[in-house]
Formats: structure tokens, C-alpha cells, sequence
């Protein structure tokens, strides 16, 4: 048993700030691990469509058009453009502006909506079910692993408006908005290789 | 049980107000105090430790003499299969996750973990995955496919019923589990280390378990991924593994064994760090060759996702694939024998007291260093297409696991008790336990060795006389049976030692990292003050130092920068809740619910949805 040698008082960290925004913040850090463990899930179910697709001839399967193009190309512009609200909430958020974030979150819940509407129609519009074959199954798990993220993300963003409508917006509330943008853009990104395994993948591959 | 210690006073005493949990029943399902939460897990995993070796030593009994009726064919396939999903999903990584939700605060002087609600979450998630296997196991609905579950035999045809459902959904707790538990380990380390902790001043056991989580974090979605694909084609007909339909078996082998290579090290790798902690202690200096551990450790975590085709060599491969594989497992050797090298210089050039702890780091090395040799030989494809599915593998393996893992878990426990309890373990009954356990795994599953060589196949649940097997069955039963004595014994001074052990004090072994600079054991704040830290051994300075300012009354931690830890701001911490109880329950209803019929993945959310609410909704300022 050894005895204890004598601590010196060296620093005082009582005057440091007691919030932080962005990659300084703790919730940043821990919505980049759920994002780690997402991103992963969505790139093995992409490797899954790949390897279905090698072990098939024609693809898709005889008997099945592609997806309609349509709908999901204007999911994806819609989603795409949403990216430029969604950095202006997450700048208005860094700068603690209360009458801007609401406006933004109002906007983003919107935009959300919207593009869940067109997912819900898109689903009707894959010119297959997911009991056919293998193809159709693993087109609809792409197509519901992304759609569970922005309903996610849409939930999200609902929760945090009720919150910054019902009362003032503390430092912290601002720095979950800015998390929340940061989970958005992370559900536009992820949308873009699935876009093109779903939609062009049955064209091209 | 623990010591009692004078009543606290002054600050320190506020302090252990403000993290202390109320009394009763509501303190005890609303805490997120890491001790308590870390205990849970370890008093979960230890019972069905216990279980899971009843169940082995039931096995070993039904093999010792050829056609025996002990269990028949439908009872061995559930003992084995029980036994080997028990072990690798509900004890293996959990234990690990455990020590690291009970440490890494305390080796990083820290109050608490990053996201304590989110801990608290994890452990109830875990303990409905250990009811979801055992209550229908009452119920005689058991999973009786193995620990892996491969379809065709998992798939709608060949499995009807529900034994397969629930081996694949309780892997979903499981994981989530885990997954919030590393997310949260991860974070901690990174954000949360004490002022002068570069990452290059990190422990070597704090360096384990942030390579660990991230490992968990990019391997343990590809067995949610396909153990979800086998639930769907077994529940709504998708195809993913019908080849009829255009599916293919081998994908569920490929995305399984992605996971599950890597699941090997993510329950080997934390054990590694519990040998420097012990060896550096022990031997009075600094672990013989920091840096190139810490590469190794890196090593071996790249490495582990580059290996999982070595697991199915017997399927078929294109002989290219299976020369690349073979050479990526040999590869691995090299960083995994590298540490077990400067662990035997560390011993070599200190002063070493072989008091239990350090007796397990060396029954480690040398179990480990058998089972690492046997490991070379079923890498090599040629060699593996003869030795697959023998009990060959099933030496290594245990091997591997009980040598590399669980013999350092074991030191650990002996290590770490005192501070957890304020008592330390008897050391002679610990010895007793150590050679029972050491002898007796040794006598008992080095024999499988010879037994796989001779052709005995594993799963099976009984054997003709004519075979000449049954010798040597004799020998692995019975010292199975002595190492079941060990346990018996080491879990009975664990118990005993509570009550009897002789006080500790904060540091009786004279360790070098900050978890022995608290009381033993710590109180609710666990550091009255934050430690500055200078080198990787501060308890061994001259001088100590420290900073102070942390919020007295109410709940909050010090953030440091990823890279320097230098100090950046502060952080309320959450108070107990049993919002992570309740959305617990309500993901669990949603998970049970989704193996009879996919509207519960519809309705269950919405409970979810009210219940992650609830847990986020920021209180009124006060």
C-alpha cells in the first residue's frame, strides 16, 4: 500500500464557457459515432445489392422495369436543395439567433415533410415488391434503412421545434439544433450512392 | 461488504449529494452513476458465466462415454447452441463493455461517462436481450442452430417455428447495447480526458478500449444488418437468401463472419489492456514498449476486418480469394505476438510479484501463445478444408478466447476488486481457484487438439465406441470438471471477500494510473478534484497535481480537447431518469413484437417516439 504524494492546486477551470458548439460539443461527437454505425449499415447493405447483382444475370430480374426515374430524381434535387436551408439554420444556430432558427427549423420541418411524401409515393413507384426476388428485396431494404434516417431526422427536427417555440432558447437547445443539421447533411450525403445503386444500378450495372 | 469509511465532509461531501442516487427502488431504476450501471452488467454476465459452463459441463458429461442418452440429439443442439450464444453475445463483449463503463471514467478521473442516460440505456437494453433468450428458453422455444445461424437451415423452410426469431432478435438487443455502450466509451475517451493527457500519455487499457468501441462501432451493424435480412425473409418472404429467388446463402456467411472475425478482437483487445494495467503494476516500471503496442493494437484492428473469409474456406472460394486470406490471417500474428514479446520483456526487465493478477497475465501468455500457434494453422486454406468443423476448431478457440480473454478478465477481477469493493480477495483461495482453473482448462481442452485430429466431428451429441475417441473424451471431461471447481471456488471468494477480505485502502497494489487515486470504493463523484497529468504514470510522481472549479451542487464534467486535452469547457451532466428504462421497454416491445408481425415496427414506434421525448425534453431552467 503506497501513501498518497501531496496535490498542488494548479488551475481553475470554473471561468471556462459551460456550452460548446459544433466538433467542440459533446452531442457533435456522439451523433458522428450513431453516424459511423449508420454509415457502416448503409454500406454493407450496398455491398449486399452488389453482390445479389453478381450472382444474377439480368438485372434487375426478367419480368421487372427499373424504378421510375421520376420521383426519386426530384426526392433527390429536393433533397439536395434542402442542404442550402440546412446550412443557414446551422449557421444561425452557431450564432445564437433565436427569430432566424425558428424560421429555419419551420422550414426544415417543411422540407422534411415533403420529402417524406415523396418517399412514401417513390415506394409505389420501385416496379417491384419485395417479396418477388432478391432483387426487389434488397432494393426496398436501401430504400427503407434512408427513409427510416430522414423520418428520424424529421422527428427530430419536430421535437426541437417544440421545444424553441415554448420557451427561450437556451445555449445548449442552439447547439442541438446545429447537431441536427449536422445529422441532415449526413442523410443527404448517404442518399447519393443509394440514389444511384436504386435508380441507376438496374440501368447501368 | 464494502469498508466503512468516515462520513464525508465539507465540498466532498456536497459533491456526493449532488451525483448520489436517491434511496429505494426509484434511485436504484433512475441511476446512471457508472459504477452501478457497469455492476449490473458484470453480477449479469458472471450468472450466466455460471449458466453457460453448467451448460458446457452438461455437454462434456454427455461426452465422455460413447452413446450415452445423458442429452440426446435435440437437447445437445440447444445446450451447444445456448452455450455459444450466451458466451459470445451476452458475456463475452458485455463483460467486456462492463469494465470499460466501470473504468475509463475512473482512469480518466472523470465523474461520469459523456452520455450517462445513454449508459443506463444500454444496460437495460442488454438485460431484455438476456430475457429475450432465457424466458423462451423456459418456455422449451430454444435456438438450436449453433451460435452462428446459417441459412438454408435458419431460412423459412427448413426452421418454421420461432427458436431461429429469437436467436436473431435477441442479437438486436445485444447490439444495440453494445453499440451505445461503445458510442458513449468512444466519446469519453476522446472528449473527456483529464488536462496533460495527450492521446500519447494515454494508459495503454484506455487505449484498448478506445480502439475496442471503434472496432464495435464498424463491426457490429453488418450482424443488425443481416440478422434483420434473415428475420424478413422468415417473417414478409424476401429472397435474400433464397436461391431460388435470386439469393444466395453465402451472403449471410459473408456479412455474419464480417462481424464476427472482428468480434473475436473486439473481446480479445480489451483483455490485452488489462494485461499492461496488471503487468505495469507488477513489475514496478512502465510497460517495455508503449509505442509499438499502440501500433500493434491498430494493426490488429485493421487487420481483424481483412480476415473474415478464413471462416469460410470449406464454402467454395475462388483459390485466389482464399490465398489472399490465408496470408492476411497469418499477417495478423505478427502485431498480436509483438505485444505478447514486450509483455514477457516488461516481466523480464522489472521486478516482478507474481500475487494473482500478474499469475493470470502469465497463464495468458502461454494459453494465448497455443492458441495463437494453433490459429496459424487452420489460417492456411489447405490445412483449414481438414480441420473445419472438427474439435480441432473447437480447442482453438477456446483456446483463444478463454486463454486470451477470459484468463486476463480473470486477473483484472482480481486486480480491480479492491477499488471496486474496498476489500481485497483472498490471495491464497485466489491461487487455489488459478491452478484449478489453468490445470484444468488445459487438461481439458488441449486432448480436443488430438481429438480433431483424429477425425472427431464437432456438434455432434454422441459417438460409437468403435471410433477409439472416448479416452481422451474421458480426459477433456474431467478437466473441464476441475476447472469447474476453480470457478466454483473463485466466484465463492469474490462473495466471501466482501465481508471478509481485509481492507484495501486506495491503492494496495501501489498502481500507477488515477483510479487508484480515489477512495476505495469511490464515492457517487468519484474525484473531488481534476487531476493534471504529465506522464503516463502520475501516481508514481513526486508531485501530484490538480485543478479545481467544477460545479458543486449540481451535475457537470470537464470537456478537454480530442488531441492535447487541454481544458475547453464545461458540460452539465444529466441526472438520474427512467426515461432510459422506459424507452428500453418500448424498443424491447417493438423488437419482440417485429418477429410476429411487421406492424410492430408501424405501432411500436410511437411509444418509442413518446419515450426518446420524454428522455431528451430539456427541464425548465432552474
Amino acid at each position: 500500500m503506497s501513501v498518497p504524494s501531496p496535490i498542488t492546486i494548479v488551475g481553475d477551470v470554473s471561468d471556462l464557457p459551460d456550452t460548446a458548439m459544433g466538433p467542440r460539443s459533446l452531442v457533435w461527437w456522439g451523433t458522428l459515432g450513431f453516424m459511423l454505425i449508420e454509415g457502416t449499415a448503409f454500406l454493407l447493405a450496398g455491398a449486399a445489392y452488389l453482390y445479389l447483382r453478381g450472382q444474377s444475370a439480368p438485372w434487375p430480374p426478367s419480368g421487372h422495369a427499373p424504378p421510375d426515374l421520376a420521383l426519386g430524381t426530384l426526392f433527390t434535387v429536393i433533397l439536395l436543395l434542402s442542404e442550402i436551408p440546412n446550412r443557414w439554420l446551422s449557421g444561425k444556430a452557431k450564432k445564437l439567433q433565436t427569430k432566424p432558427v425558428r424560421i429555419g427549423i419551420v422550414v426544415m420541418g417543411l422540407l422534411g415533410s415533403v420529402l417524406m411524401a415523396i418517399r412514401f409515393l417513390e415506394f409505389g413507384r420501385l416496379n417491384v415488391n419485395w417479396d418477388h426476388d432478391a432483387y426487389g428485396s434488397v432494393t426496398w431494404l436501401l430504400m427503407i434503412l434512408h427513409a427510416t434516417h430522414v423520418l428520424t431526422d424529421l422527428a427530430d427536427t419536430f421535437v426541437l421545434g417544440a421545444c424553441i417555440f415554448t420557451r427561450r432558447i437556451s445555449d445548449s437547445q442552439f447547439s442541438d439544433v446545429n447537431d441536427n443539421c449536422f445529422y441532415w447533411s449526413f442523410v443527404v450525403v448517404t442518399w447519393l450512392p443509394i440514389y444511384a445503386l436504386v435508380y441507376w444500378g438496374p440501368r447501368l450495372l | 461488504m464494502s469498508v466503512v469509511d468516515p462520513p464525508l465532509k465539507g465540498p466532498t461531501a456536497r459533491l456526493a449529494r449532488t451525483w448520489g442516487d436517491a434511496p429505494g427502488l426509484w434511485g436504484f431504476i433512475a441511476t446512471v452513476d457508472h459504477k452501478r450501471i457497469a455492476a449490473r452488467y458484470i453480477v449479469v454476465t458472471v450468472a450466466l458465466l455460471v449458466l453457460d459452463g453448467l451448460l458446457a459441463l452438461d455437454m462434456r458429461l454427455q461426452l465422455a462415454f460413447p452413446a450415452l442418452k445423458r442429452l440426446e440429439a435435440q437437447g445437445y443442439n440447444e445446450a451447444f447452441s445456448l452455450h455459444g450464444s450466451a458466451m459470445m453475445f451476452l458475456v463475452s463483449v458485455p463483460v467486456m463493455e462492463a469494465m470499460a463503463i466501470w473504468l475509463v471514467p475512473l482512469m480518466l478521473a472523470q465523474r461520469n461517462m459523456a452520455f450517462p442516460r445513454l449508459n443506463a440505456f444500454s444496460f437495460w437494453m442488454y438485460l431484455e436481450g438476456v430475457l429475450m433468450l432465457w424466458i423462451p428458453h423456459l418456455f422449451n422455444v430454444t435456438p438450436d442452430l449453433g451460435w452462428f445461424e446459417y441459412p438454408p437451415l435458419s431460412g423459412p423452410s427448413y426452421s418454421p417455428g420461432h427458436r431461429a426469431d429469437i436467436w436473431a432478435q435477441m442479437i438486436t438487443f445485444t447490439e444495440v447495447a453494445a453499440l451505445s455502450a461503445s458510442v458513449n466509451t468512444f466519446v469519453t475517451i476522446m472528449r473527456m480526458r483529464p488536462p496533460g493527457m495527450t492521446l500519447a500519455r494515454m494508459p495503454l487499457f484506455l487505449w484498448a478500449m478506445l480502439i475496442t468501441s471503434l472496432m464495435t462501432i464498424f463491426a457490429l451493424p453488418a450482424v443488425m444488418l443481416v440478422t434483420s435480412m434473415l428475420i424478413s425473409d422468415r417473417l414478409v418472404a424476401t429472397h435474400f437468401f433464397n436461391p431460388a429467388m435470386g439469393g444466395d446463402v453465402v451472403l449471410f456467411q459473408h456479412i455474419f463472419w464480417f462481424f464476427g472475425h472482428p468480434e473475436v478482437y473486439i473481446i480479445f483487445i480489451p483483455a490485452l489492456g488489462f494485461v499492461a494495467a496488471i503487468t505495469e503494476t507488477f513489475c514496478r516500471r512502465t510497460v517495455f514498449g508503449y509505442v509499438p503496442i499502440v501500433l500493434s493494437l491498430v494493426a490488429i484492428a485493421v487487420l481483424a476486418f481483412g480476415l473474415w473469409v478464413h471462416h469460410m474456406f470449406a464454402v467454395g472460394l475462388p483459390r485466389l480469394g482464399a490465398s489472399f486470406y490465408t496470408a492476411a490471417s497469418l499477417v495478423i500474428a505478427i502485431p498480436a505476438g509483438l505485444q505478447i514479446f514486450c509483455y514477457i520483456a516488461t516481466i523480464w526487465a522489472g521486478r516482478p510479484r507474481f500475487a494473482t493478477p500478474l499469475m493470470w497475465v502469465v497463464a495468458f501468455i502461454v494459453t494465448f501463445v497455443i492458441g495463437g500457434l494453433s490459429g496459424v494453422m487452420t489460417a492456411s486454406a489447405p490445412l483449414d478444408l481438414q480441420l473445419t468443423d472438427t474439435y480441432f476448431v473447437v480447442a482453438h478457440l477456446h483456446y483463444v478466447l478463454i486463454g486470451g480473454a477470459m484468463f486476463p478478465l480473470f486477473g483484472a477481477f482480481a486486480y480491480w476488486y479492491p477499488k471496486a469493493t474496498g476489500r481485497l480477495m483472498s490471495e491464497a483461495w485466489g491461487k487455489v481457484a488459478f491452478w484449478l482453473i489453468v490445470g484444468g482448462f488445459n487438461l481439458g481442452f488441449f486432448p480436443m487438439h488430438l481429438l480433431g485430429l483424429m477425425g472427431m466431428p464437432r456438434r455432434i451429441y454422441t459417438y460409437p465406441a468403435e471410433t477409439g475417441w472416448q479416452p481422451l473424451n474421458i480426459v477433456a471431461s474431467a478437466g473441464s470438471a476441475i476447472a469447474g471447481i476453480g470457478a466454483a471456488i473463485f466466484v465463492a471468494n469474490a462473495l466471501l471477500s466482501l465481508w471478509r477480505g481485509k481492507p484495501a485502502g486506495s491503492d494496495p497494489w501501489g498502481g500507477a494510473t488515477l483510479e487508484w487515486a480515489t477512495s476505495s470504493p469511490p464515492p457517487p463523484h468519484n474525484f473531488d478534484q481534476t487531476p493534471v497529468v504529465s506522464d503516463l504514470t502520475p501516481l508514481w510522481r513526486e508531485q501530484r497535481q490538480a485543478m479545481e472549479g467544477l460545479a458543486v451542487e449540481h451535475r457537470e464534467l470537464l470537456m478537454t480537447t480530442p488531441i492535447e486535452a487541454r481544458p475547453d469547457y464545461r458540460q452539465k451532466s444529466p441526472s438520474p431518469s427512467i426515461w432510459p428504462l422506459l424507452t428500453a421497454l418500448t424498443v424491447s416491445a417493438m423488437f419482440v413484437g417485429s418477429i410476429f408481425t411487421p406492424w410492430a415496427l408501424v405501432w411500436g414506434a410511437l411509444p418509442i417516439g413518446a419515450t426518446v421525448t420524454g428522455w431528451f425534453w430539456p427541464k425548465k431552467q432552474a
